[in-house]
């Protein structure tokens, strides 16, 4: 209901909450959220809500990859979070956010594959990393990311029993992150570049960019939304997410 | 085979350490989180709104729909997201325990919709579900002339005992699970069962199912009085 | 002959038993259980005319009657009218016979209310079947433009209005804010500036929150000359 007076205020540099246009709102992020999952986490970045579990299993590796282990991203867009989710199978913007946080995790090569390799050729660790918005108050993306970095951090391999795998029993070997890909997601309304867009103003967005920066370096970008961005735009976000980067990754350790 | 004493310690009539809170979900119009030991469920509802599609309207009153659904990493070995065929038939019988309490007249054509999602499960994941869903029907405002809660009894061994545990289903020489809800004046809304009981057994579980139920009863509306409460003492 | 089972303004809660006994009578919020009167609501409890026991509801969403003054968006049109978003389970209709300005009859309705716009309107009809007829014929009732607009739950609307307006006549003087409430539960906030709009916001949504407490007018006041 506020779309024109979103628009109006961002025009003279305020938001809809009083934030600052490069302002984040209040983020905590905690694990343990789900004893059964190798690994869990929670990311609140004000309202907005994300769980994330991450569970281990032994599967055959991808022909084309012999030596290495798999991360699997599946994002479940649930009701409860936002009642215009459907039950269903993942839309399109599940799947883009499943795909959003994959990304940044493997291009950042945050994880090192090989090392999930149990016999090359037969057997890899498969990581299963399960997100589940809980609220929607805007910013999914990047709470998604924060949630599953911390829930992979977090995450203790399972014992193997008898060359199965023993899901009722977690030993204390970790994953070993190699970088930290924060994601920051960018967004264009009415000429300016804001961050961490609630949800009404995901409503008035033009156009929006997540960019994955690990140490500085860009490792993913996924431009969403309806309007072009100018190069200049695309170098201001940048600009902005790099420099977002330490900030949210406080919030990691 | 004579089951003397209980996994965790607990007595034959003792439900596991319980937890509540309301307002969870904070865009939900009403939001409830309930713990039994080591199983968590959580509670959204939406509505009364409007419903779609249309040939779905019932003219004369408004329908309740619900939802339960676990996560992938409720349980130790991963579920793959999205319903099955237990999950449909929970979502059945969760809507078949809390639609007799609900007073639905006032809103023609429109739908109370309750999302139940299990974070974690270590067995009576659908009672909890149902004691978490009843304080968010509250909370949302939705005319209700009583909670429902929910416990699971059961036969373990020779024992008949109270809010059985995932070692509990599982144990080896056979176990009955029989969970049931009742609203606050113990009429019973939820019945089912699964194993072999004698008619004697069946109705002392029915018993201690209707002190459990007051316990329960007893929590959720202290944490329904207890969140309002919060504010009136600053 | 009877008994009242509860103190003034007792947080109740659904299946509560209010009272027992014939001489009660339940007057909304509660519903007679045989001999018993029984709360359905999460609300507040208090005994008028020493007779009829009434729950006000803390939650819930906004129940349309005849004779309220709703601010509602558009969200969609026909030829015979508009369709208004007015915050509940239904949909309002507004009809070409029903508003203030003269239509002719092959005027283009969007020249008068457009998509999104915001309407002050008064609930006019309201049938079994939950249509409910809106009117902007009468005073005060038009299409508003410019500031902001939030929504608070429709039962703590006469808190923030207050006694005889009380409560939002010191709001709109703290503020320096114009405030229309809408008994929907919509409040339209226009300020000189953003930051006497947030405060504005704040302070209603802080009333919607602490609705239930006694002496609120006071606090607020003092909570509105901490913030200036």
């Amino acid at each position: 209901m506020n779309n024109d007076y979103i628009k109006s205020l961002v025009e003279k540099g305020k938001r809809i909450d009083g934030r600052k246009l490069d302002e984040f709102r209040k983020i905590i992020v905690e694990t343990n959220i789900s004893k059964n999952a190798a690994g869990s986490a929670r990311c609140r970045i004000g309202e907005t809500e994300v769980i994330v579990g991450v569970k281990f299993d032994i599967g055959e590796p991808y022909p084309d990859s012999p030596d290495e282990g798999t991360i699997i991203v599946t994002a479940e867009l649930i009701p409860v979070a936002n009642p215009d989710f459907e039950l269903g199978p993942p839309g399109s913007k599940a799947t883009e956010l499943a795909r959003i946080v994959d990304r940044g995790i493997r291009e950042s090569k945050c994880i090192d594959f090989k090392k999930l390799c149990i016999k090359e050729r037969e057997k890899v660790w498969n990581i299963f990393i399960d997100i589940y918005p809980m609220n929607d108050d805007g910013n999914l993306i990047d709470a998604s990311v924060l949630a599953s970095l911390k829930a992979l951090s977090d995450a203790k391999f399972p014992k193997i029993t008898d060359d199965r795998v023993d899901h009722e029993t977690k030993t204390n070997v970790g994953l070993k992150l190699n970088k930290i890909p924060i994601t920051t997601t960018l967004y264009k309304i009415s000429g300016n570049i804001i961050v961490d867009a609630n949800n009404k103003e995901e409503e008035v967005i033009d156009t929006r960019l997540s960019v994955s920066v690990a140490d500085g370096n860009i490792h993913a970008l996924q431009k969403g939304g309806n309007t072009p961005l100018s190069f200049d735009e695309i170098s201001r976000m940048i600009e902005i997410a790099v420099k977002k980067e330490k900030e949210l990754a406080k919030f990691l350790k | 085979m004579s089951y003397t004493k209980r996994n965790d310690g607990r007595k034959f009539d003792e439900t596991r350490k319980m937890e509540a809170k309301l307002g969870v979900i904070p865009r939900a119009d009403g939001s409830a989180m309930f713990k039994t030991g080591d199983t968590i469920a959580i509670a959204a509802v939406y509505g009364p709104r409007e419903l779609h599609p249309k040939f779905l309207q019932d003219p004369e009153k408004g329908i309740l729909r619900c939802n339960y659904d676990m996560t992938s990493f409720s349980v130790p070995e991963r579920k793959k997201p999205g319903p099955s065929r237990r999950s449909t038939e929970i979502s059945l019988v969760t809507e078949k325990s809390l639609l007799p309490v609900l007073d639905l007249k006032q809103f023609p054509s429109a739908v109370v919709d309750v999302f139940i999602e299990i974070i974690q499960a270590n067995s009576g994941t659908r009672c909890a579900g149902i004691t978490a869903a009843s304080m968010a029907l509250a909370h949302a405002g939705v005319p209700m002339r009583n909670l429902v809660s929910a416990v699971s009894v059961g036969k373990v061994g020779d024992k008949i005992v109270i809010d059985l545990d995932k070692s509990e289903e599982d144990y080896e020489e056979g176990a009955t699970d029989i969970p049931v809800a009742m609203t606050g004046n113990h009429e019973i809304t939820l019945l089912q069962l699964d194993g072999s009981v004698s008619k004697d057994e069946l109705l002392k579980a029915l018993e201690l199912a209707k002190k459990g139920c007051s316990e329960i009863d007893k929590l959720q509306r202290k944490t329904l009085r207890d969140f309002y409460k919060g504010v009136k003492d600053e | 002959m009877g008994n009242i089972m509860f103190k003034e303004k007792d947080l109740v809660v659904p299946g509560d038993v209010l009272a027992e006994g014939m001489d009660y009578l339940p007057s909304g919020g509660c519903i007679r259980d045989n001999d018993k009167i029984v709360a359905n609501h999460l609300g507040l409890v208090t005994l008028e005319n020493n007779r009829f026991v009434k729950v006000i509801p803390l939650t819930g969403k906004y129940i349309p009657k005849i004779g309220d003054t709703v601010i509602g968006q558009v969200v969609d049109m026909s030829f015979s009218g508009w369709y208004l978003n007015i915050n509940g389970p239904y949909e309002a209709a507004l009809m070409v016979k029903d508003v203030a300005e003269f239509i002719d009859k092959d005027a283009d309705l969007s020249q008068f209310y457009n998509f999104g716009d915001l309407i002050v309107a008064k609930i006019n009809r309201v049938t079994r079947y939950s249509n409910i007829n809106l009117t902007t014929k009468g005073p005060g009732l038009r299409k508003v433009t410019g500031g902001k607009v939030i929504s608070i739950t429709s039962t703590k609307v006469p808190r923030v209005i207050g006694k005889q307006g009380s409560m939002v006549q010191m709001l709109k003087e703290k503020t320096n804010c114009n405030i229309m409430v809408g008994q929907n539960g919509i409040v339209w906030i226009e300020g000189k500036n953003p930051n006497d709009e947030l405060l504005a916001t704040e302070a209603i949504l802080k009333i919607e929150q602490e609705s239930h407490i006694d002496g609120l007018t006071d606090k607020m006041k003092e909570f509105l000359e901490s913030r200036r």
